[in-house]
């Protein structure tokens, strides 16, 4: 991408840093920040941005990894699939190595399941297309980056005329976890660095009740160092002057009012549902599910499944680290027992996972 | 996997575009896009699909008001 050597350049970077210090320093208090979204935590730890940071400003990890915050449940049902007959169940890679309560997709796989990874959902409309005589499932995870492009493979299959395309659907939408660990007295969080991508669909202005209501600052920041340094910049300059607003660090690809057409899709086919997130719990109205026009291509409401009762990995402390409470390190299996190679939870298996992150730079 | 990748447009039919990176070329639909985008326009790419448009006079000004941030001249 043009433009990416200047914004990692290392001047600039260390100015901003030294701009950090500075505006820390005079605001006389210490701050904690919370990222929610996977790709800034692989950023703050490739970069080992926490280093630049003065003593007064800490950053914490939340429930930015789709894979990570998705329950056992939907694993465990997801493996029900690619055990039915004449199905094909397609995914995004990452969804692959996830340990369910028994068992994986992997191992699945190995026992001669047909589970094929795909780059977009459209290629799985594809493979729907070419198989008329099998099921396609599509394992549908993500937020609202990830939905409209479910939605938009569910328009083309629709348009397409196939009967053999379904989603199992558990997307999950932004601002509503945020206002729950903001309101969490334990974690006392300053403001939030504001997912990127997700910001480009839902616009700037969903987070204005988060920093009306909650009082919490809210920065969109880009991924690059010195984007995420000047978000973090940003957001100590409120606090400092006693402020709570949203801005956009971010400004070359969100806006406040978002992308409509991208989420007049997404409404066409989801409405607001209630969902389970690994370690947060049922959050009302936080999960989008596929509208019963669309039942056809939806798995949960035409595909009777027979599911097998769901347990979380002994040990395993993903909740907490989504929720910020404890960093991996603080995890008695990290690194010993759970590491990259064989993961115990799905926080180390997701290359976007808090555990993963810190496995692979942070130590 | 929610990765959105910068790809650059390099051709454009209807809906269906191909974007690049680094010398990689990827079918990327362009049904969510609200705006106007031309062969030769930057968008995030997520999972088959531009999401946006990269504006590249906000990339420029965003540069300059980090690089004002922290020149020493301008704080004199
Ligand atoms: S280090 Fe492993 S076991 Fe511990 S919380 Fe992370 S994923 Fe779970």
């Amino acid at each position: 991408m043009k433009y990416q050597d200047e914004y990692r350049d290392r001047d600039l970077v260390q100015g901003l840093a030294g701009r950090l210090r500075e505006c820390a320093a005079g605001a006389g208090r210490t701050m904690t920040f919370m990222e929610v979204c996977g790709t800034h935590t692989m950023a703050i730890y490739q970069y080992g941005l926490r280093g630049l940071l003065p003593p007064e400003v800490r950053l914490i990890s939340g429930p930015g990894c789709p894979v990570c915050v998705t329950p056992n449940t939907y694993l465990d049902k997801a493996i029900a699939c690619c055990r039915l007959p004449d199905t094909i169940v397609a995914t995004f890679g990452d969804m692959l190595r996830v340990p369910g309560s028994t068992s994986s997709l992997m191992e699945e796989r190995a026992r001669g399941a047909d589970i094929r990874i795909v780059y977009s959902p459209l290629d799985a409309v594809k493979i729907a297309s070419a198989n008329p005589g099998r099921r396609v499932v599509f394992l549908g995870v993500g937020f609202e980056t990830t939905a409209p492009t479910i939605a938009g493979s569910i328009l083309a299959a629709r348009t397409a005329g196939l009967a053999n395309f379904l989603v199992l659907s558990a997307h999950k939408t932004m601002p509503t976890p945020m206002q729950a660990l903001a309101a969490d007295p334990e974690l006392a969080i300053d403001g939030f660095i504001c997912p990127a991508h997700v910001s480009t669909i839902i616009g700037a202005d969903a987070y204005l009740s988060l920093a009306e209501e909650f009082g919490r600052p809210c920065v969109i920041t880009g991924f690059e160092p010195a984007d995420v340094l000047q978000g973090v910049l940003m957001l100590a300059g409120q606090v400092a002057k006693g402020e709570s607003r949203v801005e956009i660090q971010y400004r070359r690809a969100v806006k406040p009012e978002g992308n409509r057409k991208a989420r007049e899709i997404l409404d066409q086919v989801f409405t607001p549902c209630d969902a389970e997130w690994r370690g947060l719990g049922t959050i009302p109205g936080s999960g989008l599910r596929i509208r019963e026009e669309f039942a056809a291509f939806d798995v949960e409401q035409s595909l009777p499944l027979e599911v097998e009762p769901s347990c979380e990995p002994a040990g395993c402390r993903c909740g907490d680290v989504l929720k910020g409470k404890i960093t991996p390190f603080d995890c008695p299996l990290f690194a010993t027992v759970c590491t990259a190679d064989a993961p115990v939870g799905a926080c180390m298996v997701s290359t976007e996972g808090t555990c993963a992150a810190a496995y692979k730079y942070g130590r | 996997m929610c990765l959105g990748v910068p790809m650059k447009l390099v051709s454009i039919d209807g809906t269906d575009a191909v974007a690049e990176i680094d010398g990689v070329q990827r079918e990327a639909s362009l049904m969510l896009l609200d705006e106007e985008v031309a062969v030769g326009d930057y968008v995030i790419v997520h999972a088959g699909f531009a999401i946006t448009r990269l504006d590249e006079e906000e990339a420029l000004e965003t540069l300059s008001i980090m690089r004002e941030v922290f020149d020493p001249e301008d704080m004199a």
